[in-house]
């Protein structure tokens, strides 16, 4: 296949790719969107296979058969609750190709057409040593996102002394070794940095506390693009520059509306997680527990101040995903809509551990899309509601964003639960949620808190709609 | 050596000159003509990459800004799939017959973009199907 001829297949593969991002955007062409993303990369591939200087299909074909096979049976077994951390682990493996494809240009520059051994030239050696840093840093980072959110490592965030000069120093050492491996293009300098990058990845995401996942996914959404894309330059590749483009972009879009909902920079996110101030937090939060009171009910109750509602807003967090209630939390919904009781759901843009992490369970438990609401659509019904069910969420429930200005939360966009006439929060127990902030709606006259299991109460809530 | 070879010599000397006049000129104007012609496709591939990178962001943007909050978590394992086309490049790498280190390079950045382009793609229409069900 000529050098043009390819080009122009690569010219439509990006373009399926672009399609395939526009079918996303709505329910209705998004499987066609996923279709195209898969034409693209057949496209790709073959159009790679067929070009000349590839000799040999035996371990290519059994590197793709390794690799398929193995990620079609993860993807098949995988739960759905388990998304957050299969997406990470993903990310990570892009990281780490990038790193991989940038040595190979390094020890074989000629297959590249960038060169022979140890001359290649400036620009060259530029765009494979920042192909191979963005590649480390967003494999590391994403291994400790996968660790965090596999429970691997505390979600909690991991805060040390000196550690932002610490990791300017590691930033620092990375620019000079660059610039070093440019002048020299020694691979001793490549890989002292390159390892460097490896623990900068690291480093960055190991602060970052749990509640601050979604932006952490989208972000490294955003440096497996990027890596692609410094990959496409090093090759002059345009179809990995174009798809590395479209997809470092999409990952930025998402950080930006995950911080937007959140109230935070995202420079903010990345330099400190919530409760960098462990001590005072915990206090104040262990002392208001034992001050106010707290109203404490149980399934049965629960069961019967829905049943006689006439509107409840079911607001989901991380807890259902964890409990995986979601599917007998349908099956309460459809029982109390056969009562009369006009159920809907409320979302908040980052509630759970990814960018729409809720509705994707929702949806596997088969609950209508147009029954799912995002915040703005439904902020304003909660004061004409009669119950606000609030299944595993606390810190987008607090109502102390709008007051208190010390709250390392304040200005957080939230549902506004608390003008439900009556709130219902299911909890397995009084702490504070990932913020470290204590909730004072727990303490309000219309709360009623119901500890436990979030499937544990809706199975009991079920059981008694049922009798 | 008599007057008359000299002569002969000399004239096939000037013939000679005249034909090297001839090609030094022949060869100017070819030389001029390649210097106007890489003059022209002068653009470093660098520069080009970089347009082509610069305005494919803005593609993504507009395509991206409008995605449905419901759809985040698709779009996000869709772009992760997208973004193994990395592949194209571990794929070269991994091509030559004979090699040293970059075909095992090559070999597992395959494996490893492999993992994620089947994954990616089979996990985001599982979670398709689960939005498409409930019409």
């Amino acid at each position: 296949m000529s050098i043009n001829l390819s080009a122009f297949f690569y010219l439509i593969s990006a373009v399926c790719f672009v399609f395939s991002l526009k079918g996303l955007s709505s329910a209705a062409t998004s499987r066609n969107g996923n279709l195209y993303g898969m034409c693209g990369m057949v496209i790709a591939i073959l159009t790679t296979l067929l070009t000349p200087g590839i000799d040999q299909y035996r371990w290519i074909v059994l590197a793709i058969a390794i690799g398929g096979g193995i990620g079609a049976f993860i993807a098949k077994n995988i739960a759905m609750t388990a998304l957050p951390q299969l997406v990470a682990a993903f990310h990570s493996l892009v990281g780490l190709a990038a790193v991989f494809v940038a040595a190979a240009a390094l020890y074989a520059p000629g297959i590249f057409h960038i060169g022979m051994e140890g001359h290649i030239g400036f620009t060259s050696l530029f765009e494979m040593g920042l192909g191979a840093i963005i590649g480390a840093i967003t494999f590391t980072g994403s291994i400790v996102a996968f660790g965090k959110l596999q429970g691997l490592i505390t979600g909690k965030p991991l805060i040390f002394p000196q550690q932002h000069k610490l990791n300017a120093l590691i930033g620092i050492g990375v620019v000079v070794l660059l610039l070093l491996f440019i002048s020299t293009s020694s691979s001793f300098f490549f890989w002292v940095m390159t390892i460097l990058a490896f623990a900068l990845g690291f480093l960055l995401i190991l602060p970052i506390g749990g509640a601050d996942m979604p932006v952490v996914i989208s972000m490294l959404n955003s440096y497996s693009g990027w890596a692609a894309a410094g990959i496409g330059f090093t090759l002059n590749n345009n179809l990995l520059i174009i798809t590395g483009a479209l997809v470092g972009a999409s990952g930025a879009i998402l950080s930006y509306i995950m911080c937007k909902g959140m109230n935070r920079s995202i420079f903010n996110v990345i330099l400190g997680g919530f409760g960098t101030d462990p001590a005072a937090t915990s206090s104040d939060a262990a002392a208001g527990q034992s001050d106010k009171p707290v109203k404490v009910s149980s399934g049965e109750d629960a069961a019967y101040i829905m049943g006689n509602a006439s509107s409840v807003i079911i607001v989901p967090g991380y807890g259902m995903a964890v409990a995986q209630a979601q599917h007998v939390l349908r099956e309460m919904v459809d029982l109390l809509k056969q009562k009369g009781v006009k159920v809907r759901y409320a979302i908040h843009p980052v509630a759970g551990r990814m960018p729409g992490h809720m509705n994707v369970l929702l949806a596997e438990a088969n609950v209508p899309y147009d029954e799912v609401l995002e915040l703005e659509e439904i902020n304003h019904d909660f004061s004409s509601t009669d119950v606000a069910f609030v299944i595993g969420a606390n810190d987008i429930t607090n109502p102390a964003t709008k007051t208190d200005t010390s709250s390392p939360i304040y200005g957080m966009p939230i549902l506004d639960v608390e003008n439900a006439r009556t709130v219902l929060f299911v909890k397995r127990s009084l702490a504070s949620g990932y913020a470290g902030v204590d909730n004072e709606l727990f303490y309000r006259d219309n709360t009623l808190m119901v500890l436990g299991d979030a499937k544990k109460v809706c199975e009991q809530i079920l059981k008694t709609l049922k009798e | 050596m008599d007057i008359q070879s000299l002569t002969s010599h000399s004239s096939k000397v000037l013939q000679a000159a005249r034909e090297l006049v001839e090609n030094a000129k022949e060869l100017d104007t070819t030389v001029k003509h390649l210097a106007h012609q890489t003059g022209a496709e002068g653009m470093s591939p660098f520069m080009i990459g970089l347009t082509v990178f610069i305005l494919a962001c803005f593609v993504g943007y507009y395509v991206v800004w409008k995605v449905t909050p419901a759809l985040h978590s698709p779009l996000m394992s869709v772009t992760n799939a997208i973004s193994s086309v990395i592949i194209v490049g571990a794929l070269i790498a991994a091509g030559p017959a004979v090699g040293g280190i970059s075909v095992t390079f090559g070999f597992f950045a395959v494996v490893l973009a492999s993992i994620n382009i089947f994954g990616g793609f089979i996990v985001t229409q599982r979670m398709l199907k689960m939005f498409a069900q409930k019409k």
